[in-house]
Protein backbone atom coordinates (compact mmCIF):
# COMPACT_ATOMS: atom_id res chain seq x y z
CA UNK A 1 0.00 0.00 0.00
CA UNK A 2 0.75 3.54 -0.80
CA UNK A 3 1.94 6.56 1.92
CA UNK A 4 -1.17 8.30 -0.02
CA UNK A 5 -3.66 5.20 0.67
CA UNK A 6 -2.22 5.00 4.05
CA UNK A 7 -3.06 8.62 4.52
CA UNK A 8 -6.50 8.40 2.90
CA UNK A 9 -7.41 6.09 5.14
CA UNK A 10 -6.51 7.74 8.25
CA UNK A 11 -8.28 10.77 7.01
CA UNK A 12 -11.40 8.91 6.81
CA UNK A 13 -11.08 6.91 9.67
CA UNK A 14 -10.93 10.19 11.67
CA UNK A 15 -14.38 10.91 9.62
CA UNK A 16 -16.23 8.32 11.27
CA UNK A 17 -14.55 8.58 14.64
CA UNK A 18 -15.51 11.87 14.78
CA UNK A 19 -19.17 10.98 13.78
CA UNK A 20 -19.87 7.72 15.64
CA UNK A 21 -19.17 10.00 19.22
CA UNK A 22 -20.85 12.95 18.10
CA UNK A 23 -24.34 12.43 20.34
CA UNK A 24 -23.91 10.48 23.64
CA UNK A 25 -25.08 10.80 27.11
CA UNK A 26 -23.02 12.06 29.52
CA UNK A 27 -23.72 8.67 31.49
CA UNK A 28 -21.93 6.98 28.72
CA UNK A 29 -19.29 9.20 28.88
CA UNK A 30 -17.26 6.57 31.16
CA UNK A 31 -17.89 3.69 29.90
CA UNK A 32 -17.45 5.23 26.03
CA UNK A 33 -13.88 6.33 27.05
CA UNK A 34 -12.84 2.95 28.60
CA UNK A 35 -14.27 1.14 25.54
CA UNK A 36 -12.20 3.48 23.11
CA UNK A 37 -9.09 3.09 25.67
CA UNK A 38 -9.58 -0.90 25.22
CA UNK A 39 -9.64 -0.38 21.29
CA UNK A 40 -6.44 1.89 20.95
CA UNK A 41 -4.69 -1.58 22.66
CA UNK A 42 -4.63 -2.50 19.17
CA UNK A 43 -0.91 -1.79 18.95
CA UNK A 44 -0.34 -5.14 20.30
CA UNK A 45 -0.44 -6.47 16.82
CA UNK A 46 2.67 -4.13 16.00
CA UNK A 47 4.66 -5.92 18.82
CA UNK A 48 3.14 -9.35 17.12
CA UNK A 49 4.25 -8.20 13.79
CA UNK A 50 8.00 -7.09 15.00
CA UNK A 51 8.71 -9.94 17.21
CA UNK A 52 10.38 -11.91 14.08
CA UNK A 53 12.10 -9.39 13.13
CA UNK A 54 14.19 -8.52 16.74
CA UNK A 55 17.47 -9.50 17.10
CA UNK A 56 19.28 -9.87 20.01
CA UNK A 57 17.99 -9.66 24.00
CA UNK A 58 16.93 -6.21 24.27
CA UNK A 59 14.77 -5.94 21.05
CA UNK A 60 13.15 -8.99 22.08
CA UNK A 61 12.78 -7.93 25.77
CA UNK A 62 11.20 -4.76 24.38
CA UNK A 63 8.69 -6.51 22.38
CA UNK A 64 7.62 -9.05 25.57
CA UNK A 65 7.01 -5.80 27.75
CA UNK A 66 5.30 -4.13 24.61
CA UNK A 67 2.86 -7.12 23.84
CA UNK A 68 2.19 -7.82 27.51
CA UNK A 69 1.47 -3.80 27.80
CA UNK A 70 -0.78 -4.22 24.77
CA UNK A 71 -2.49 -7.44 26.20
CA UNK A 72 -2.96 -5.40 29.56
CA UNK A 73 -4.78 -2.47 27.85
CA UNK A 74 -7.39 -4.60 25.49
CA UNK A 75 -8.00 -7.34 27.99
CA UNK A 76 -8.32 -5.00 30.64
CA UNK A 77 -10.17 -2.67 29.35
CA UNK A 78 -12.67 -4.35 27.65
CA UNK A 79 -13.33 -6.63 30.91
CA UNK A 80 -13.58 -3.03 32.98
CA UNK A 81 -15.89 -1.44 30.35
CA UNK A 82 -18.27 -4.43 30.48
CA UNK A 83 -18.41 -3.87 34.13
CA UNK A 84 -19.12 -0.95 34.10
CA UNK A 85 -21.66 -1.44 31.62
CA UNK A 86 -23.81 -4.30 33.53
CA UNK A 87 -24.58 -1.61 35.96
CA UNK A 88 -26.92 -0.07 33.38
CA UNK A 89 -28.35 -3.58 32.32
CA UNK A 90 -30.29 -4.03 35.89
CA UNK A 91 -34.20 -3.80 34.83
CA UNK A 92 -35.87 -1.56 37.32
CA UNK A 93 -37.51 -4.92 38.59
CA UNK A 94 -40.03 -5.14 41.77
CA UNK A 95 -38.29 -3.63 44.86
CA UNK A 96 -39.14 -6.60 46.19
CA UNK A 97 -36.09 -9.10 47.43
CA UNK A 98 -33.60 -9.01 45.24
CA UNK A 99 -32.31 -5.74 45.92
CA UNK A 100 -31.71 -5.89 49.38
CA UNK A 101 -30.00 -9.59 48.91
CA UNK A 102 -27.59 -7.82 46.46
CA UNK A 103 -27.01 -5.09 49.07
CA UNK A 104 -25.86 -7.31 51.69
CA UNK A 105 -23.77 -9.47 49.15
CA UNK A 106 -21.89 -6.22 48.60
CA UNK A 107 -21.81 -5.64 52.32
CA UNK A 108 -20.22 -8.90 52.77
CA UNK A 109 -17.80 -8.94 50.21
CA UNK A 110 -16.38 -5.50 51.69
CA UNK B 1 6.20 -21.77 -7.67
CA UNK B 2 2.86 -20.51 -9.02
CA UNK B 3 1.03 -22.44 -7.14
CA UNK B 4 3.10 -20.80 -3.84
CA UNK B 5 2.18 -17.16 -5.13
CA UNK B 6 -0.89 -18.00 -5.52
CA UNK B 7 -1.66 -19.88 -2.27
CA UNK B 8 0.58 -16.78 -0.56
CA UNK B 9 -2.17 -14.46 -2.69
CA UNK B 10 -4.84 -16.26 -1.34
CA UNK B 11 -3.52 -16.30 2.34
CA UNK B 12 -2.74 -12.22 1.75
CA UNK B 13 -6.74 -11.51 1.12
CA UNK B 14 -8.05 -13.66 3.81
CA UNK B 15 -5.55 -11.69 6.00
CA UNK B 16 -6.59 -8.60 4.55
CA UNK B 17 -10.27 -9.46 4.42
CA UNK B 18 -10.19 -10.29 8.38
CA UNK B 19 -8.68 -6.66 9.06
CA UNK B 20 -11.30 -5.49 7.50
CA UNK B 21 -14.27 -7.54 9.13
CA UNK B 22 -12.05 -6.41 12.50
CA UNK B 23 -12.37 -2.52 11.86
CA UNK B 24 -15.95 -3.38 10.73
CA UNK B 25 -16.25 -4.33 14.35
CA UNK B 26 -14.61 -1.61 16.20
CA UNK B 27 -16.86 0.78 14.24
CA UNK B 28 -20.11 -0.83 14.83
CA UNK B 29 -19.18 -1.93 18.21
CA UNK B 30 -18.21 1.80 19.36
CA UNK B 31 -21.39 3.05 17.43
CA UNK B 32 -23.58 0.87 19.72
CA UNK B 33 -21.41 2.03 22.79
CA UNK B 34 -22.63 5.57 22.59
CA UNK B 35 -26.37 4.49 23.26
CA UNK B 36 -27.39 2.66 27.26
CA UNK B 37 -28.99 -0.31 25.98
CA UNK B 38 -26.96 -1.61 22.53
CA UNK B 39 -23.92 -0.59 24.71
CA UNK B 40 -23.18 -3.88 26.88
CA UNK B 41 -23.50 -5.33 23.47
CA UNK B 42 -20.92 -2.74 21.45
CA UNK B 43 -18.32 -3.52 23.75
CA UNK B 44 -18.85 -7.08 23.38
CA UNK B 45 -18.64 -6.68 19.40
CA UNK B 46 -15.78 -4.30 19.28
CA UNK B 47 -13.79 -7.14 21.65
CA UNK B 48 -14.71 -9.66 19.14
CA UNK B 49 -13.20 -7.64 16.45
CA UNK B 50 -9.68 -7.35 18.44
CA UNK B 51 -9.73 -10.75 18.58
CA UNK B 52 -10.11 -11.08 15.07
CA UNK B 53 -7.68 -8.45 14.17
CA UNK B 54 -5.08 -10.80 16.43
CA UNK B 55 -5.69 -13.83 14.88
CA UNK B 56 -5.28 -12.15 11.26
CA UNK B 57 -2.13 -10.77 12.09
CA UNK B 58 -0.92 -13.97 13.53
CA UNK B 59 -1.21 -15.70 9.88
CA UNK B 60 0.78 -12.98 8.55
CA UNK B 61 3.79 -14.48 6.78
CA UNK B 62 7.12 -15.12 9.41
CA UNK B 63 5.10 -13.99 11.91
CA UNK B 64 5.47 -17.39 13.62
CA UNK B 65 8.74 -17.87 12.63
CA UNK B 66 11.61 -19.13 14.92
CA UNK B 67 11.41 -18.34 18.61
CA UNK B 68 8.63 -15.79 17.74
CA UNK B 69 5.57 -17.66 19.07
CA UNK B 70 7.16 -18.22 22.18
CA UNK B 71 8.00 -15.07 23.05
CA UNK B 72 4.43 -13.94 21.83
CA UNK B 73 3.04 -16.50 23.79
CA UNK B 74 5.05 -15.10 27.19
CA UNK B 75 3.65 -11.55 26.06
CA UNK B 76 0.09 -12.14 25.90
CA UNK B 77 0.31 -14.84 28.67
CA UNK B 78 1.52 -12.13 30.80
CA UNK B 79 -0.76 -9.54 29.76
CA UNK B 80 -4.15 -11.61 30.27
CA UNK B 81 -2.16 -12.98 33.77
CA UNK B 82 -1.83 -9.14 35.12
CA UNK B 83 -5.24 -7.78 33.20
CA UNK B 84 -7.92 -10.09 33.77
CA UNK B 85 -7.41 -10.40 37.55
CA UNK B 86 -6.92 -6.10 37.59
CA UNK B 87 -10.09 -5.45 36.08
CA UNK B 88 -11.88 -8.01 37.99
CA UNK B 89 -10.97 -7.07 40.95
CA UNK B 90 -10.70 -3.30 40.89
CA UNK B 91 -13.58 -1.33 42.60
CA UNK B 92 -16.28 0.69 40.80
CA UNK B 93 -15.19 3.58 42.74
CA UNK B 94 -11.31 3.24 41.28
CA UNK B 95 -12.73 2.31 37.79
CA UNK B 96 -10.66 6.28 36.91
CA UNK B 97 -7.34 5.15 37.83
CA UNK B 98 -7.72 1.70 36.09
CA UNK B 99 -8.55 3.29 33.24
CA UNK B 100 -5.88 6.03 33.41
CA UNK B 101 -3.44 2.89 33.65
CA UNK B 102 -4.76 0.58 30.96
CA UNK B 103 -4.33 3.80 29.15
CA UNK B 104 -0.85 4.46 30.32
CA UNK B 105 0.12 0.94 29.26
CA UNK B 106 -1.46 0.95 25.97
CA UNK B 107 0.99 4.27 25.44
CA UNK B 108 3.89 2.63 26.87
CA UNK B 109 3.61 -0.49 24.32
CA UNK B 110 3.58 2.40 21.17
CA UNK B 111 6.61 4.06 22.27
CA UNK B 112 8.38 0.77 22.90
CA UNK B 113 7.24 -0.77 19.86
CA UNK B 114 8.91 2.77 18.08
CA UNK B 115 12.08 1.98 19.80
CA UNK B 116 12.34 -1.37 18.29
CA UNK B 117 11.18 -0.19 14.67
CA UNK B 118 13.87 2.80 15.37
CA UNK B 119 17.29 0.67 16.16
CA UNK B 120 15.87 -2.02 12.95
CA UNK B 121 15.50 1.77 10.94
CA UNK B 122 19.02 2.52 11.96
CA UNK B 123 21.22 -0.33 12.94
CA UNK B 124 19.95 -3.37 11.56
CA UNK B 125 17.55 -2.74 8.33
CA UNK B 126 18.34 -3.29 4.41
CA UNK B 127 19.98 0.14 4.64
CA UNK B 128 22.23 -0.35 7.90
CA UNK B 129 24.13 2.93 7.96
CA UNK B 130 20.75 5.19 8.61
CA UNK B 131 18.78 5.06 5.79
CA UNK B 132 15.33 4.85 6.95
CA UNK B 133 12.92 5.56 5.05
CA UNK B 134 11.04 8.56 6.13
CA UNK B 135 7.38 7.32 5.32
CA UNK B 136 8.34 4.42 8.25
CA UNK B 137 10.49 7.12 10.40
CA UNK B 138 8.29 9.80 10.59
CA UNK B 139 5.21 8.13 12.27
CA UNK B 140 7.44 6.18 14.04
CA UNK B 141 9.05 8.92 15.86
CA UNK B 142 5.60 10.85 16.36
CA UNK B 143 4.45 7.58 17.75
CA UNK B 144 7.61 7.20 20.11
CA UNK B 145 6.77 11.09 21.03
CA UNK B 146 3.00 10.85 21.78
CA UNK B 147 3.51 7.44 23.39
CA UNK B 148 5.53 7.69 26.03
CA UNK B 149 4.31 11.30 26.91
CA UNK B 150 1.10 9.01 27.29
CA UNK B 151 2.55 6.53 29.34
CA UNK B 152 3.94 8.95 31.89
CA UNK B 153 1.32 11.48 32.12
CA UNK B 154 -1.16 8.49 32.08
CA UNK B 155 0.97 7.11 35.54
CA UNK B 156 0.74 10.50 36.84
CA UNK B 157 -3.00 11.17 36.48
CA UNK B 158 -3.05 7.37 38.29
CA UNK B 159 -0.88 8.54 40.76
CA UNK B 160 -3.03 11.62 41.73
CA UNK B 161 -6.55 9.58 41.98
CA UNK B 162 -5.12 6.88 43.42
CA UNK B 163 -4.13 9.62 46.00
CA UNK B 164 -0.44 8.32 45.95
CA UNK B 165 0.56 11.53 44.60
CA UNK B 166 -1.51 14.79 45.89
CA UNK B 167 -4.35 15.84 44.34
CA UNK B 168 -3.57 19.54 44.03
CA UNK B 169 -1.60 20.78 41.39
CA UNK B 170 1.77 20.82 41.87
CA UNK B 171 3.48 23.83 39.66
CA UNK B 172 6.65 25.16 38.88
CA UNK B 173 8.02 28.52 37.55
CA UNK B 174 7.84 29.11 34.49
CA UNK B 175 5.98 25.95 33.88
CA UNK B 176 4.59 26.19 30.58
CA UNK B 177 7.78 27.80 28.92
CA UNK B 178 9.46 24.58 30.44
CA UNK B 179 6.91 22.73 28.70
CA UNK B 180 7.32 24.68 24.91
CA UNK B 181 10.93 23.84 25.58
CA UNK B 182 10.85 20.16 26.02
CA UNK B 183 8.06 19.79 22.89
CA UNK B 184 10.75 22.23 20.91
CA UNK B 185 13.42 19.57 21.78
CA UNK B 186 11.54 16.54 21.23
CA UNK B 187 10.34 18.03 17.62
CA UNK B 188 14.17 19.41 16.61
CA UNK B 189 15.63 16.18 17.68
CA UNK B 190 12.83 14.40 15.51
CA UNK B 191 13.53 16.27 12.55
CA UNK B 192 17.00 16.16 13.00
CA UNK B 193 17.03 12.38 13.16
CA UNK B 194 15.21 12.40 9.45
CA UNK B 195 17.50 14.59 8.35
CA UNK B 196 19.73 11.48 8.60
CA UNK B 197 23.57 12.04 9.64
CA UNK B 198 24.06 12.61 13.43
CA UNK B 199 24.64 9.66 16.40
CA UNK B 200 21.41 8.65 16.30
CA UNK B 201 21.09 6.70 19.64
CA UNK B 202 21.89 9.50 21.54
CA UNK B 203 19.30 11.55 19.47
CA UNK B 204 16.72 8.91 19.93
CA UNK B 205 16.74 8.56 23.84
CA UNK B 206 16.98 12.26 23.92
CA UNK B 207 13.32 12.08 22.38
CA UNK B 208 12.11 9.48 24.97
CA UNK B 209 13.79 11.73 27.97
CA UNK B 210 12.43 15.02 26.57
CA UNK B 211 8.76 13.45 26.26
CA UNK B 212 8.65 11.54 29.49
CA UNK B 213 9.71 14.32 31.30
CA UNK B 214 6.61 16.23 29.09
CA UNK B 215 4.71 13.64 30.09
CA UNK B 216 5.38 14.34 33.59
CA UNK B 217 5.12 18.07 33.38
CA UNK B 218 1.99 18.43 31.89
CA UNK B 219 -0.20 16.46 34.10
CA UNK B 220 1.20 17.52 37.45
CA UNK B 221 0.22 20.37 37.51
CA UNK B 222 -2.89 20.13 37.04
CA UNK B 223 -5.71 19.57 39.65
CA UNK B 224 -7.41 16.08 39.91
CA UNK B 225 -10.74 17.59 39.75
CA UNK B 226 -9.76 17.87 36.02
CA UNK B 227 -8.46 14.40 35.83
CA UNK B 228 -11.53 13.15 33.46
CA UNK B 229 -10.58 15.17 31.04
CA UNK B 230 -6.57 14.78 31.15
CA UNK B 231 -7.03 10.72 31.14
CA UNK B 232 -9.79 11.39 28.09
CA UNK B 233 -7.43 13.63 26.22
CA UNK B 234 -4.12 11.11 26.82
CA UNK B 235 -6.63 8.16 25.39
CA UNK B 236 -6.97 10.15 22.57
CA UNK B 237 -2.95 10.85 22.27
CA UNK B 238 -2.59 7.06 22.49
CA UNK B 239 -5.27 5.93 19.76
CA UNK B 240 -3.30 8.60 17.68
CA UNK B 241 0.00 7.30 18.52
CA UNK B 242 -1.39 3.55 17.82
CA UNK B 243 -2.58 5.11 14.43
CA UNK B 244 0.81 6.50 13.68
CA UNK B 245 2.23 2.94 14.50
CA UNK B 246 -0.07 1.65 11.71
CA UNK B 247 1.12 3.96 9.02
CA UNK B 248 4.74 2.88 9.99
CA UNK B 249 4.04 -0.65 10.29
CA UNK B 250 1.39 -0.65 6.99
CA UNK B 251 -1.24 -1.92 8.63
CA UNK B 252 -4.81 -1.48 8.05
CA UNK B 253 -6.32 -2.52 11.19
CA UNK B 254 -4.22 -0.46 13.16
CA UNK B 255 -4.15 2.75 11.49
CA UNK B 256 -8.62 2.54 11.39
CA UNK B 257 -9.14 1.58 15.49
CA UNK B 258 -5.57 3.93 16.52
CA UNK B 259 -7.80 7.11 14.30
CA UNK B 260 -10.98 6.42 15.59
CA UNK B 261 -9.82 6.17 18.99
CA UNK B 262 -8.08 9.43 18.43
CA UNK B 263 -10.89 11.13 16.79
CA UNK B 264 -13.88 9.95 19.05
CA UNK B 265 -11.48 10.73 22.00
CA UNK B 266 -10.91 14.53 21.08
CA UNK B 267 -14.39 14.29 20.90
CA UNK B 268 -15.28 13.10 24.23
CA UNK B 269 -12.40 15.14 25.67
CA UNK B 270 -14.11 18.33 24.40
CA UNK B 271 -17.60 16.99 25.86
CA UNK B 272 -16.12 16.20 29.16
CA UNK B 273 -14.72 19.57 29.20
CA UNK B 274 -17.84 20.96 28.23
CA UNK B 275 -19.67 19.50 31.26
CA UNK B 276 -17.46 21.52 33.49
CA UNK B 277 -17.27 24.60 31.50
CA UNK B 278 -13.73 23.98 31.23
CA UNK B 279 -11.69 24.64 28.19
CA UNK B 280 -8.92 22.18 26.72
CA UNK B 281 -6.31 24.81 26.50
CA UNK B 282 -7.34 25.68 30.35
CA UNK B 283 -6.93 22.48 31.68
CA UNK B 284 -4.01 21.88 29.86
CA UNK B 285 -2.56 25.30 30.74
CA UNK B 286 -2.58 23.93 34.29
CA UNK B 287 -3.34 25.70 37.86
CA UNK B 288 -7.00 24.69 38.49
CA UNK B 289 -7.03 25.01 41.98
CA UNK B 290 -3.79 26.71 41.75
CA UNK B 291 -5.74 30.32 43.23
CA UNK B 292 -6.56 28.29 46.44
CA UNK B 293 -5.17 30.37 48.42
CA UNK B 294 -7.96 33.35 47.61
CA UNK B 295 -11.12 31.80 48.29
CA UNK B 296 -9.80 30.16 51.60
CA UNK B 297 -8.93 33.69 52.99
CA UNK B 298 -11.88 34.48 51.64
CA UNK B 299 -14.31 32.03 53.36
CA UNK B 300 -12.12 32.56 56.79
CA UNK B 301 -13.56 35.87 56.78
CA UNK B 302 -17.15 34.84 56.35
CA UNK B 303 -16.37 33.51 59.82
CA UNK B 304 -16.53 30.00 59.46
CA UNK B 305 -19.46 29.22 61.77
CA UNK B 306 -20.67 26.23 60.76
CA UNK B 307 -23.43 24.66 62.26
CA UNK B 308 -22.96 21.02 62.84
CA UNK B 309 -26.02 18.55 63.67
CA UNK B 310 -27.05 15.34 64.78
CA UNK B 311 -28.98 12.11 62.90
CA UNK B 312 -31.51 11.97 64.94
CA UNK B 313 -32.20 16.16 63.98
CA UNK B 314 -31.32 15.27 60.02
CA UNK B 315 -34.11 12.32 60.29
CA UNK B 316 -36.97 14.23 61.70
CA UNK B 317 -36.22 16.99 59.21
CA UNK B 318 -36.00 14.12 56.53
CA UNK B 319 -39.39 12.60 57.73
CA UNK B 320 -41.16 15.53 57.60
CA UNK B 321 -40.06 16.81 54.34
CA UNK B 322 -42.11 16.32 50.99
CA UNK B 323 -39.11 16.61 48.28
CA UNK B 324 -35.72 15.09 49.32
CA UNK B 325 -33.34 15.51 47.30
CA UNK B 326 -29.67 13.84 47.55
CA UNK B 327 -26.96 15.17 45.83
CA UNK B 328 -24.24 12.49 45.97
CA UNK B 329 -20.56 12.77 45.44
CA UNK B 330 -17.43 10.94 45.14
CA UNK B 331 -17.70 11.05 48.85
CA UNK B 332 -20.22 8.99 49.02
CA UNK B 333 -18.21 6.40 46.65
CA UNK B 334 -15.30 5.86 48.74
CA UNK B 335 -17.50 5.16 51.90
CA UNK B 336 -19.20 3.13 49.90
CA UNK B 337 -22.32 4.44 51.37
CA UNK B 338 -24.13 3.83 48.17
CA UNK B 339 -26.08 0.70 49.67
CA UNK B 340 -26.75 2.47 53.03
CA UNK B 341 -28.24 6.10 51.21
CA UNK B 342 -30.65 3.53 48.81
CA UNK B 343 -32.07 2.38 52.38
CA UNK B 344 -32.34 6.01 53.81
CA UNK B 345 -34.35 6.47 50.42
CA UNK B 346 -36.58 3.39 50.75
CA UNK B 347 -36.89 4.29 54.40
CA UNK B 348 -38.14 7.85 53.62
CA UNK B 349 -40.32 6.60 51.08
CA UNK B 350 -41.83 4.35 52.61
CA UNK B 351 -43.30 7.71 55.39
CA UNK B 352 -44.61 8.97 52.02
CA UNK B 353 -41.35 11.32 51.62
CA UNK B 354 -40.68 11.74 47.90
CA UNK B 355 -36.86 11.25 47.13
CA UNK B 356 -34.92 12.05 43.88
CA UNK B 357 -31.00 11.73 43.41
CA UNK B 358 -29.31 14.82 41.56
CA UNK B 359 -26.55 13.60 39.19
CA UNK B 360 -24.31 16.61 38.76
CA UNK B 361 -22.46 15.91 35.50
CA UNK B 362 -19.07 14.82 36.70
CA UNK B 363 -20.21 14.12 40.27
CA UNK B 364 -17.73 11.48 41.17
CA UNK B 365 -14.72 11.65 39.42
CA UNK B 366 -15.92 11.05 35.60
CA UNK B 367 -18.75 12.02 33.52
CA UNK B 368 -21.08 9.24 34.37
CA UNK B 369 -19.34 7.84 37.21
CA UNK B 370 -22.06 8.35 39.55
CA UNK B 371 -24.52 6.56 37.94
CA UNK B 372 -22.42 3.14 37.58
CA UNK B 373 -21.91 3.58 41.16
CA UNK B 374 -25.67 4.03 42.11
CA UNK B 375 -27.20 1.59 39.75
CA UNK B 376 -24.66 -0.48 41.37
CA UNK B 377 -26.88 -0.10 44.60
CA UNK B 378 -30.04 -0.61 42.49
CA UNK B 379 -31.11 3.22 43.05
CA UNK B 380 -34.02 2.75 40.36
CA UNK B 381 -32.65 4.75 36.88
CA UNK B 382 -35.95 7.08 36.79
CA UNK B 383 -34.80 8.67 40.33
CA UNK B 384 -31.51 9.85 39.04
CA UNK B 385 -31.98 13.13 37.45
CA UNK B 386 -29.49 15.12 35.52
CA UNK B 387 -28.37 18.56 36.45
CA UNK B 388 -30.59 20.68 34.14
CA UNK B 389 -33.47 18.35 34.79
CA UNK B 390 -33.36 19.12 38.96
CA UNK B 391 -32.10 22.43 38.98
CA UNK B 392 -35.04 24.13 38.36
CA UNK B 393 -36.37 21.90 41.08
CA UNK B 394 -34.20 22.86 44.44
CA UNK B 395 -36.90 26.17 44.73
CA UNK B 396 -39.70 22.99 45.72
CA UNK B 397 -37.44 20.95 47.36
CA UNK B 398 -37.73 20.66 51.69
CA UNK B 399 -34.22 19.16 52.16
CA UNK B 400 -31.45 18.30 50.40
CA UNK B 401 -28.58 15.89 51.36
CA UNK B 402 -25.64 16.69 50.42
CA UNK B 403 -23.45 13.31 50.86
CA UNK B 404 -19.21 13.60 50.23
CA UNK B 405 -20.26 16.18 47.39
CA UNK B 406 -18.47 19.31 47.48
CA UNK B 407 -17.27 21.26 44.51
CA UNK B 408 -20.73 20.49 42.22
CA UNK B 409 -22.57 22.24 44.96
CA UNK B 410 -20.25 24.99 45.36
CA UNK B 411 -21.98 28.64 44.94
CA UNK B 412 -19.24 30.16 44.37
CA UNK B 413 -18.98 28.66 40.85
CA UNK B 414 -21.81 31.29 40.22
CA UNK B 415 -21.00 34.05 42.76
CA UNK B 416 -17.59 34.81 42.98
CA UNK B 417 -15.64 35.77 39.35
CA UNK B 418 -13.03 34.97 41.35
CA UNK B 419 -13.17 31.71 42.32
CA UNK B 420 -11.01 29.47 40.19
CA UNK B 421 -14.38 27.18 39.21
CA UNK B 422 -16.36 30.48 38.54
CA UNK B 423 -18.75 29.33 35.78
CA UNK B 424 -18.59 25.74 36.02
CA UNK B 425 -22.05 24.41 36.37
CA UNK B 426 -23.42 23.30 39.69
CA UNK B 427 -26.29 21.46 41.52
CA UNK B 428 -27.83 24.89 43.28
CA UNK B 429 -28.20 23.24 46.37
CA UNK B 430 -28.34 26.24 47.77
CA UNK B 431 -31.48 27.14 46.84
CA UNK B 432 -33.54 24.71 48.79
CA UNK B 433 -35.24 25.48 52.14
CA UNK B 434 -32.55 23.45 54.08
CA UNK B 435 -29.21 21.55 53.09
CA UNK B 436 -27.64 18.96 55.41
CA UNK B 437 -24.28 18.63 54.36
CA UNK B 438 -22.22 15.02 54.89
CA UNK B 439 -18.67 15.12 55.12
CA UNK B 440 -15.72 13.83 56.96
CA UNK B 441 -14.05 16.79 57.82
CA UNK B 442 -13.99 20.34 57.10
CA UNK B 443 -11.32 19.83 54.26
CA UNK B 444 -11.67 21.67 51.05
CA UNK B 445 -13.30 19.23 47.99
CA UNK B 446 -11.30 17.58 45.57
CA UNK B 447 -10.52 20.97 43.47
CA UNK B 448 -8.99 22.25 46.13
CA UNK B 449 -11.48 24.69 46.70
CA UNK B 450 -13.38 25.89 49.99
CA UNK B 451 -17.21 26.41 49.62
CA UNK B 452 -19.42 29.27 50.91
CA UNK B 453 -22.10 26.51 50.74
CA UNK B 454 -20.89 24.86 54.42
CA UNK B 455 -21.02 28.46 56.09
CA UNK B 456 -24.58 29.25 54.35
CA UNK B 457 -27.27 30.31 56.98
CA UNK B 458 -29.48 27.56 55.61
CA UNK B 459 -26.81 24.87 55.81
CA UNK B 460 -26.17 22.42 58.35
CA UNK B 461 -23.45 19.90 58.66
CA UNK B 462 -23.54 16.02 60.06
CA UNK B 463 -19.76 14.73 60.31
CA UNK B 464 -18.40 11.66 60.54
CA UNK B 465 -18.44 8.66 58.09
CA UNK B 466 -20.34 8.68 55.11
CA UNK B 467 -22.20 5.20 55.23
CA UNK B 468 -22.21 5.50 59.16
CA UNK B 469 -23.93 8.93 59.33
CA UNK B 470 -26.51 7.47 56.33
CA UNK B 471 -26.96 4.34 58.51
CA UNK B 472 -27.64 6.41 61.51
CA UNK B 473 -30.11 8.33 60.18
CA UNK B 474 -31.66 5.52 58.18
CA UNK B 475 -32.41 4.17 61.55
CA UNK B 476 -33.96 6.76 63.18
CA UNK B 477 -36.02 7.14 60.55
CA UNK B 478 -37.39 4.07 60.77
CA UNK B 479 -37.66 4.60 64.44
CA UNK B 480 -40.19 7.81 64.11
Amino acid sequence: MSIVTDIAILVLAAFVGFEVISKVPNTLHTPLMSGTNAIHGIVVLGGLLLMHIASGVLEHVLLVIAVMFGTINVIGGFLVTDRMLAMFKRKPEPVGEAAPKAAVEEGEAE
Amino acid sequence: MTFLATSFLHKQALIDSLYIVAFSLFIFGLSRLTGPRTAVNGNKIAAVGMAIAVVATLLEPGVLDGSAPWLIALGLGLGTAVGIPAALNVKMTQMPQMVALFNGVGGGAVALIAWVEFRHGFQLGPHAGGDWPLRVEIPSLFAAIVGSVSFWGSNIAFGKLQEILPGKPIKLPGQSVINAVLLAICTITAIILCAGTHSQVLFFFGILVAAAVLGNMVVLPIGGADMPVVISLLNAFTGLSAAATGVALNNTALIVAGMIVGASGSILTNLMAKAMNRSVPAIIAGGFGGAVAAPVGAAGQDGGTVRSTSAQDVAIQLSYARLVVIAPGYGMAVAQAQHAVRELERALEAKGVEVKYAIHPVAGRMPGHMNVLLAEADVPYDLLREMDDINPEFSRTDVTLVIGANDVTNPAAKNEPGSPIYGMPILEVDKSKAVIVLKRSMASGFAGIDNPLFYGPKTELLFGDAKASVSAITSEVQAL
